[in-house]
């Protein structure tokens, strides 16, 4: 018997990564990268901030927002190498490269939206 | 003696440069689209510091977003505004094309699919930012 290909769940995270990409990344991006750093808005204070992701939703929040695009960017990434590039003798690296970045960034979101005081 | 597999053809290939994708407008918009993901993963990494510097303390937080205010940095975050915008415009035009969805045998309209993309997306971006904003 074959084994499984376990292409299909990589595929449904790097979807639900695009989707969370696209619809929160710009916003996220445009007040904390731009607008706020040039003064175009005024940023909350240090203080607010962290109370408003001392909740547990903004955690909850946080860890989607930093998770699932990893596994996108991991989809996509891999195959820009691949196709872009052509570098398919090193599938397997570069396959342990994304992956594993993905599941180590997760990991580190977690812990770090874990201990918030 | 011989090694007779030596003398037999190999499959053919054609030889494709690695610069392919410049040849054609299409071909750049879609290792374009592909490149976007490395700017999604640097906002993830942004987000990350950013969620450190918050539970470090007041003066840790000032200092990143002094680092925020660098000209590198800004132009950095404005080259990834436009790649991540890039990424949200095909993510959700590709939507209808990823979906069938049908209604009493007809299948709807790319418009009508797509459309609802960006409502949620206006509405999402819109609370976020009042979250933020307020107060």
């Amino acid at each position: 018997m074959n084994k499984r290909s376990n292409e299909p769940f990589l595929w449904m995270l790097f979807s639900a990564g695009g989707v969370v990409s696209a619809m929160l990344m710009p916003v996220h991006l445009f007040l904390f990268g731009l607008a706020f750093p040039l003064g175009w808005l005024d940023a909350p204070s240090q203080e607010r901030l962290l109370a408003i992701v001392r909740h547990p939703v903004t955690r909850a929040y946080l860890l989607v927002l930093c998770s699932l695009p990893l596994f996108h960017w991991a989809h996509r990434f891999r195959f820009t190498l691949y196709d872009g590039l052509q570098i398919k003798h090193l599938n397997e690296l570069i396959n342990i490269f994304c992956y594993g970045g993905a599941v180590l960034g997760t990991a580190l979101a977690a812990y770090l939206l874990w201990s918030i005081p | 003696m011989i090694n007779p597999t030596e003398y037999l053809p190999k499959s053919y290939h054609t030889r494709i440069s690695t610069y392919w994708w410049l040849t054609r407008w299409a071909y750049l918009k879609f290792i374009l689209r592909e490149a976007s993901s490395v700017f999604v993963a640097w906002i993830v990494v942004l987000t990350l510091l950013q969620i450190r510097a918050l539970t470090d303390g007041p003066a840790e937080y000032a200092e990143l977003q002094k680092w925020l205010q660098s000209p590198l940095l800004l132009a950095l975050n404005a080259v990834s505004f436009f790649f991540v915008v890039f990424h949200a415009v095909t993510w959700f035009n590709l939507a209808p094309k990823a979906m069938a969805i049908r209604v009493r045998g007809k299948r709807l309209p790319g418009l009508a699919i797509a459309a609802p993309n960006y409502v949620a997306w206006a509405a999402i971006s819109a609370a976020v930012a009042w979250i933020l904003l307020r107060g």
